[in-house]
């Protein structure tokens, strides 16, 4: 065959298929945004569910989300980001650290089904906090871990090698030197790290299922110790669990869900543009 | 037994990089208030020497040392803390690497590190250090910017500031006109030789002639060993060994 | 002298709190693994390893309790197969098009909607897929029920797409300039350069992209256990329901007694998903390293 033609037809051939990628994303969002922008109200948003969740609002569930989100980054930020400082800045290229590296590799692919059973196992049964609050946000929060370490690491990696060896050379201890010329240069792609995590955390089903989430609560947690609805598991219980629910309501529901994971997604991604223009070395 | 004018007095002292020997058996001394100049080809271990000097060699992860160095005659490795050590002994690298942050910071960096919190003595200090580096006229209305919108020859000559605001005893020079033109480079020679007033200087270029300008004293190393070392004058003109003369007349290098 | 001490003592507290936080983070790991093996142990008191593994029926209430996994492996398998089947070619070809013939700005738009795909939570995609793919295969094929093995095949492709195409894309991207150069200069068309040259020295990036975008599908629950059917049988064909582990995980915990065998079971199949993720990872892992030398 004419290599022309040839070349023709193959790339014919990779356009359809890079189609067939991106063109469902924009279908799935038209479909969400055209089928459940009707369902929105301030009464959606901000009022208790009724009637066996036939009726009324989600805002239980979205306040027990954002709970859920803000659980975890408290709990994973620091250890995560303090463990990446450690593997960059401190470890030197020992069996230790090469366990450390081996095993976040390993936790990052970990189905966050088994997140799930491990969050049972030891927060809501060993350590006996029950499903609630505490033991999602820290099962979550595990989850996100090795996302958090990984992007953290990446970020001060990206931190030339010389600014370290003229803060020492200027008399700066080791811990000044990566306070004073490290973090503040790999904070942007620190917080990339987060909030992409935070996406995370909010969309996810599996591990809150049997460590937190409440099928059906009409009321406001009052305690970490306490139960609570959640986004993801209320948009998969009125969709598959319970009849009945207006085709609106649900499609209202992922929209916000969506909604709340794209604008932490922007977010990331805007600070991280943000941080390329501004970079100068 | 120590000489009274000796800065560094260096014995028996080795440098190994795992297997690799870097520097062996150095003994040298560093008289006072001189410009110790040091020259030598590629991998002839002039900066692994200089980043003894401070101790900066401890960050290559597999370099291990011998011997001993003394500066007034305190054992670098025993007698100082190694944060007062590199205040005391200041380094200018061969490129200007100023921190991306003002100029105004740049300088005052050490002094905080140190915890020194009072602006009166921070603007003291930058603008005593940027006056010795000769900078003072040219950045003073615009010490908040960054540092690094300095040109190639500012920017070295922030790095000297940097190091004279912490008011150290030694300066070391990493070759730190290898990335700047001849007239920036003149620049820095005529700072190095009045700052040799108040400081003791010890300067590593692979520049043979700038050796020639400047040196008080200069050692010529070659794979590791020092050859030989004498008054620079004398050196340029009769070197005791024959691969010192076919260094600086050009023969190899 | 003392804010000098007060300071030291502040430094060593930070430094030593860093260093147990990287020594933390291994012992999750091992706390994750150990607490699956001393939770799902207790099954193989009474029951052998093999019967677990290759046992051909889930009856876990039933009286006595049959906990084979076979018909569920099989089924993770099957909707895995069929994902892969879709995804990775399309996958691939997409990250060839997006690295080597989209143009610039093009380029940037595809890469975003990669990264929207990938940002959209699964119970999302299981919603949407559920609600339109599921009646559509059934009308299609007039069968009694859209959610069967292909309907969760097509929505894990989807799933498994973002991360081959962005990790492929990577590994094409990171082909030096010169290969492209010496081939075009020899008179190589831009296809041919693409394809015979750069996809073949692309190889082992592209090989750990599918393998982690197969692994995010195996480990994916919420989607596959709204659009598969959830029925715990020896799957016969694609237009069937199936029911995979990480489903069985997720649809029975809620109803199993702490401690029991029902209970014990599910925290076995959490040791098995543990071990084949673990597998995956670690070899896409190596191909990883390899692609970069």
């Amino acid at each position: 065959m004419n290599p022309r033609l040839a070349q023709k037809i193959a790339f014919a051939v990779l356009l359809l298929a890079t189609l067939l990628v991106v063109l469902p994303v924009l279908v799935i969002l038209l479909i969400i945004v055209g089928k459940g922008a009707s369902a929105i109200s301030w009464d959606f948003l901000f009022s208790m569910p009724r009637d066996g969740m036939t009726a009324g609002g989600i805002f239980p569930a979205i306040l027990g989300t954002l709970y859920l989100v803000l659980g975890a980054i408290i709990f994973a930020v620091p250890l995560g980001v303090m463990a990446a400082v450690y593997l960059v800045e401190y470890s030197s290229d020992n069996w230790l650290s090469r366990l450390v590296k081996l095993s976040i590799v390993n936790l990052a692919g970990v189905p966050s089904v088994v997140y799930g059973l491990f969050g049972l196992g030891i927060f809501v049964t060993f350590f006996g906090f029950g499903a609630s609050i505490l033991s999602g946000s820290l099962t979550l929060g595990i989850m996100i871990l090795p996302v958090i370490i990984t992007s953290a690491r990446e970020a001060l990696e990206s931190v030339p090698r010389h600014f370290r060896t003229v803060s020492l050379s200027l008399g700066a201890s080791r811990w000044q030197t990566i306070r004073h010329s490290v973090l503040p240069h790999a904070l942007p792609g620190i917080l990339t790290g987060m909030i992409l995590g935070l996406g995370r955390v909010a969309g996810e089903t599996a591990p809150i299922l049997f460590t937190v989430a409440a099928f059906y609560l009409p009321r406001l947690p009052q305690s970490v110790f306490d139960q609570t609805m959640a986004l993801p598991y209320h948009l998969y219980v009125i969709s598959t669990q319970v009849p009945g629910i207006a085709e609106n309501v649900r499609y209202g529901t992922a929209l916000v869900l969506l909604t709340l994971v794209l604008l932490l997604n922007l977010a990331a991604i805007l600070i991280r543009s943000r941080f390329r223009k501004k970079k100068k070395w | 037994m120590v000489d009274q004018a000796a800065k560094f007095s260096i014995r028996a002292f080795h440098v190994h990089y795992g297997q690799l020997s870097a520097l062996r058996g150095l003994d040298l001394e560093i008289r006072a208030n001189e410009i110790f100049t040091v020259i030598g080809p590629a991998n002839s271990g002039k900066t692994t020497f200089l980043h003894s000097l401070n101790r900066l060699i401890d960050l290559v992860p597999v370099s291990r040392c011998q011997g001993e160095i003394r500066l007034d005659g305190v054992d670098i490795r025993r007698g100082l803390e190694i944060e007062a050590l590199r205040r005391k002994v200041g380094i200018v690298f061969a490129l200007p690497l100023p921190l991306p942050i003002s100029i105004f910071e740049n300088v005052v960096y050490g002094l905080r590190m140190q915890g020194i919190r009072d602006p009166r003595r921070l603007n003291d200090a930058v603008e005593r250090s940027l006056r010795e580096s000769y900078l003072w006229e040219e950045v003073k209305d615009r010490l908040r910017t960054p540092a690094m919108n300095l040109s190639g020859g500012q920017q070295q000559r922030l790095c000297m500031a940097r190091i004279l605001a912490g008011q150290p005893d030694v300066l070391l020079f990493d070759e730190p006109t290898s990335g700047l033109d001849p007239i920036s480079t003149a620049r820095i020679e005529e700072t190095m030789l009045i700052l040799k007033e108040k400081y003791t200087i010890v300067l590593v270029t692979n520049n043979v002639s700038q050796a020639a300008r400047v040196g008080d004293r200069t050692a010529f190393f070659l794979m590791g060993d020092m050859i030989e070392v004498s008054d620079t004058g004398k050196m340029f003109t009769t070197p005791a060994d024959q691969r010192t003369s076919d260094y600086i007349t050009g023969k190899f290098g | 002298m003392k804010p000098i001490r007060v300071h030291k003592l502040k430094e060593w507290f930070i430094e030593k709190s860093i260093l147990l936080s990287g020594i933390f983070s291994v012992f999750f790991v091992m706390l994750i693994f150990l607490f699956l093996l001393r939770e799902g142990f207790s099954l193989f008191r009474g029951e052998s390893v093999l019967d677990f593994l290759f046992g051909k029926s889930w009856y876990p209430i039933s009286d006595p309790p049959r906990f084979g996994i076979l018909p569920l492996i099989l089924g993770s398998l099957l909707v895995t197969l069929g994902a892969a089947a879709i995804s990775v070619p399309i996958g691939i070809a997409a990250a060839l098009y997006i690295a080597e013939i989209a143009p610039r700005r093009l380029k940037e738009i595809l890469k975003a909607g990669i990264e929207l795909l990938a940002a959209i939570p699964s119970v999302v995609i299981g919603f949407i897929g559920m609600i339109t793919l599921g009646p559509w295969i059934k009308n299609l094929f007039n069968i009694p029920t859209g959610l069967t093995a292909l309907t969760g095949s097509v929505t894990l492709a989807f799933m498994a797409m973002p991360t081959i195409v962005s990790i492929a894309e990577d590994a094409i991207t990171a082909v030096p300039r010169q290969y492209r150069e010496a081939a075009t200069a020899m008179g190589a068309t831009k296809w041919q350069t693409t394809w015979r040259i750069v996809a073949r020295a692309a190889r082992p990036g592209m090989l750990a992209a599918v393998m982690l975008g197969i692994g995010r599908v195996i480990g994916e629950t919420m989607a596959v256990m709204m659009v598969t059917g959830n029925a715990a049988i020896i799957p016969r064909s694609f237009l069937q329901p199936v029911r995979t582990l990480t489903a069985t995980i997720a649809a029975e915990m809620g109803e199993s007694v702490q401690g029991g065998p029902h209970y014990a079971a599910l925290f076995a199949i959490g040791i098995v998903l543990f071990v084949i993720t673990f597998l995956i990872n670690g070899v896409a892992d190596l191909y990883l390293h390899r692609s970069r030398r």
